[in-house]
């Protein structure tokens, strides 16, 4: 199936190769797998002959040993393992936040004054602290990197915010903050040596005045003289954070640099990717596209959730058709066994229709097969998730006598404990050369309900993607493919660059 | 509440407030991140900074819901102590408030707990706490331990004054059995170990980790362990697929070509709960309790949300109570 509304496809490796593209950001809301996109990305881009740098700031641990990251480290390391026959490399380093900040210092004060500010209690609580504080670092740090020149391509994950958003605002916060009219008013008595120094500042005085009253009352006298203390010296030190805040910011508007927009196909991430989107707009920051991560494909999609479900019941249905003759009603007998059509003659009528479901002894519940797995799938709780592995045909037996319906809804949801139990014990007992056939019948049930599952899962990825893309229709969409578990290696970045890069497989015919 | 980003601890955080209201109690459920996510959840208008009742619960329990905001929060604290008035105004104008809550040194986050604190420690005319248990969604699992100390360095840095004050009467509420904090994870190897690490950080600072809640656990399959042994069986499922009306089981035909992608999909479903398997033994040695929560495969609805309500009200009765605290505040 084709993208819907023919969204265009993200195209990463062009963007990647292209020698204009200097700086790759990815952001998006925690728990989407932006910091493994950061660095799957870093490692095609290095293996396409780029020299390449990636910017992590809190990876998981397995992640950063993936690229051969043990340690906060301040210092881009070479990455071992990289194919550089193309002529790239790939480079890694985590943030250190305070270090980041102590460089700050030092590199910008002289020794007397960088040892005053560093050991200044304000500072050393600013500079691993608050809010703010990791997002200007991640900025700083690629402001570093950026200047210097030396790699083609840097690659930045941004800090786990508790909002997107806050990576574009902290910076231009902690800047406007340090540099705005306040602070200057409270150092005013600091630069020039004490109260009398308030003089000066004639505009809101006694707002002031009564504020940093407030604030020594409620602070302590100590804490406000060493944010005033920390401030001129940071101020005298260089031209203003403000400045700096603002250069940052300018690096991230230029040409050259591509924000990424990273997301999974659930309402959360995307509400997020959205807000974001819109943001990166309203910014003029160049957006290169949404990566969509962990989306569900299936290689069967022609076979619907409705039918394999009712396959699967057919299935587990098994004996009906042969036994309706006999009718078996003891489960205890011996020939109570598994009971799959040797002839292998459809079990059920009207397979893939759905049908009513009156069970004997639970004939309130009338629903439809469909409705009753759907309702099943999602009350099962964790109480109940007890099903045993074999719940094969033969506690059909107990009620097909009867009626012809077959309970299962039932059999499935809260009592499917004890039901199981008791077609276990009647398959022990009824050991012969059906159980294989039974065993096999179980099982193709399992993976049918397991189909199912997945096109319902796909269904609702769909609804959700569908609808940000509808509302951006715009915006690129590169999807990965869901893996079974974490990425450990570089074998597993090799494996999500593959997919970033390969739109028309990435996640199955849809 | 905290967890993992993506791990739905604002979901969790509310069905709990609701089960703690069951039977008549009232609950506050307190968001401290400004996202807003408590409103989307029971699908009301954002939540001004105020008190306001969003749900109610069996036996006329209510749920109370409150979006902090520290900005507010501290112009409250200013005007509660030193009757600022229209002082206050000029200082924001000033950008005076912006910088406090912002810069000065997790001023924010001590206001965030204070507010909530305050929550837990107000009485009615009677003297009987006005919330039988207040949850808050909290910052995220990687946050948490600092979130939660913060008034710790806060008391440190304000040595002498109500901040100061302040600051160690919200560490005996969080550091005292009426606290619990909850962390919210995923069986998947990233929130697992995030998890872990929370843990080790709130024991190191002194804080009560209480329980690990797993969510959208998905439901075991009937046949789950037969799927190991599948890949050798093509031809007979290929039969079985043929006998549920699927279509033929030659070669080629409609039954035979879905057993590959079936069996690929089953396979790494095999791989999964494996893993699954693993992560979970990781949560078990952590020496807390473990509960689980199943996915709602058609995502949270309002209903679902009640939904999980009753099971984690099942849950935290059928193995004493540690919601919230040990004072007796759990459904």
């Amino acid at each position: 199936m084709a993208t819907p509304l023919d969204a265009d496809a993200l195209d990463i490796d062009p963007l990647l190769d292209d020698p204009a593209t200097r700086i790759v950001v990815c952001c998006g809301s925690g728990g989407v797998g932006k910091t493994t996109t950061a660095a799957a990305l870093g490692v095609r881009a290095a293996e396409r002959g780029r020299r390449t740098v990636v910017l992590t700031i809190d990876p998981a641990r397995r992640l950063a040993q993936s690229m051969g990251l043990s340690e906060l480290d301040n210092t881009p390391r070479e990455v071992p393992g990289i194919d550089k026959a193309a002529g790239g490399e790939l480079h890694a380093m985590m943030l250190d936040m305070k270090r980041t900040f102590d460089e700050i210092v030092e590199t910008h004060a002289d020794t007397d004054r960088a040892k005053a500010i560093l050991e200044n209690p304000f500072y050393q609580s600013l500079s691993t602290g608050f809010a703010g504080t990791q997002e200007y670092m991640a900025m700083e740090k690629l402001g570093q990197l950026r200047a210097g020149d030396e790699w083609d391509l840097i690659v930045v994950d941004t800090p786990p915010s508790r909002s997107a958003l806050d990576f574009l605002d902290a910076p231009g916060r902690l800047g406007s903050f340090l540099d705005g009219k306040f602070i200057k008013l409270m150092m005013a008595p600091a630069r020039v040596g004490g109260r009398a120094g308030m003089k000066v500042v004639n505009l809101g005085m006694a707002g002031l005045s009564l504020f940093t009253g407030a604030l020594n009352k409620l602070l302590g006298a100590g804490l406000l003289r060493d944010v005033q203390t920390f401030i001129a010296a940071m101020d005298t030190m260089f031209g203003g954070f403000r400045t700096r805040a603002d250069a940052t910011y300018r690096l991230l508007q230029a040409p050259g640099t591509a924000f990424l927009v990273v997301a999974a196909p659930e309402r959360d991430a995307l509400r997020e990717a959205a807000y974001f989107v819109e943001r990166l707009a309203a910014d003029r920051m160049p957006l290169a596209g949404l990566v969509l991560n962990r989306v569900h494909g299936s290689e069967a999609a022609g076979l619907s959730a409705e039918r394999a479900l009712a396959a699967a019941e057919n299935l587990e249905d098994g004996g009906i058709v042969d036994r309706e003759g006999g009718k078996v009603l003891d489960r205890d007998a011996p020939s109570a066994g598994p009971a799959a059509p040797e002839d292998g003659s459809p079990a059920v009528e009207n397979p893939g229709h759905p049908r009513s479901v009156t069970t004997l002894g639970r004939a309130e519940k009338t629903e439809t097969t469909t409705e009753t797995a759907e309702r099943t799938i999602a009350e099962r709780t964790a109480a109940e998730r007890t099903i045993p592995d074999v719940r094969s045909a033969t506690d059909r037996t107990s009620t097909d006598g009867s009626t012809r319906d077959d309970g299962h809804g039932d059999a499935q949801g809260g009592e499917g404990g004890r039901d199981g139990e008791e077609s276990r014990d009647s398959l022990h007992e009824s050991r012969d050369g059906r159980e294989d056939s039974a065993e096999v019948s179980v099982l193709a049930a399992g993976l049918l309900r397991l189909h199912a599952d997945r096109m319902r899962l796909l269904a609702r990825e769909r609804r959700t993607r569908d609808r940000f893309m509808a509302l951006h229709p715009d915006v690129p969409l590169a999807e990965v493919a869901a893996l079974p578990g974490d990425v450990h290696d570089l074998d597993g970045l090799r494996a999500i660059g593959e997919r970033l890069a390969d739109q028309s497989r990435s996640a199955g015919p849809r | 509440m905290t967890g993992k980003g993506g791990t739905g601890k604002t979901t969790v955080a509310a069905a709990l407030a609701l089960a703690l209201a069951h039977g008549g109690r009232r609950t506050l459920l307190v968001e401290v991140e400004g996202r807003q996510g408590i409103a989307q959840l029971f699908e009301t208008e954002p939540l001004p900074y105020e008190e306001r009742k969003i749900a109610v619960s069996h036996g006329n329990g209510e749920v109370y819901a409150l979006a902090i905001d520290a900005e507010r929060a501290l112009l409250d604290y200013l005007q509660t102590f030193y009757k600022l008035g229209s002082a206050g105004r000029a200082l924001k104008r000033l950008g005076a408030i912006d910088f406090a809550t912002t810069i000065a040194p997790g001023l924010r986050d001590v206001l965030l707990t204070g507010k909530a604190c305050e929550a837990v420690r107000r009485r009615d005319k009677r003297q009987r706490p006005v919330y039988d248990a207040v949850v808050m969604d909290a910052p995220p699992t990687g946050r948490i331990a600092r979130f939660l100390g913060v008034n710790e360095e806060v008391a440190g840095l304000a040595k002498v004054g109500p901040v100061h004050n302040q600051a160690q009467a919200v560490m005996r509420v969080l550091k005292s059995p009426e606290t619990a904090v909850h962390l919210v994870t995923l069986l998947e190897e990233m929130p697992v170990q995030e998890t872990i690490d929370g843990i080790a950080e709130l024991r190191a600072a002194g804080l009560p980790a209480a329980s690990v809640v797993v969510n959208m656990v998905r439901p075991e399959l009937p046949g789950e362990e037969q799927l190991l042994t599948a890949p050798g069986r093509t031809d007979e499922i290929a039969h079985a697929f043929a006998r549920a009306g699927l279509g033929g089981a030659r070669r080629g035909g409609r039954a035979e070509r879905l057993v590959t992608p079936l069996l690929e999909q089953g396979r790494e479903h095999a791989q999964r709960v494996r893993l699954e398997r693993v992560l979970r033994a990781e949560l078990s040695a952590q020496g807390l309790p473990v509960r689980e929560l199943g996915l709602l495969s058609e995502g949270v609805e309002l209903a679902g949300l009640y939904g999980l309500a009753r099971e984690l009200r099942g849950q935290w009765q059928n193995s004493g109570a540690d919601a919230a605290g040990t004072d007796g505040k759990h459904p």
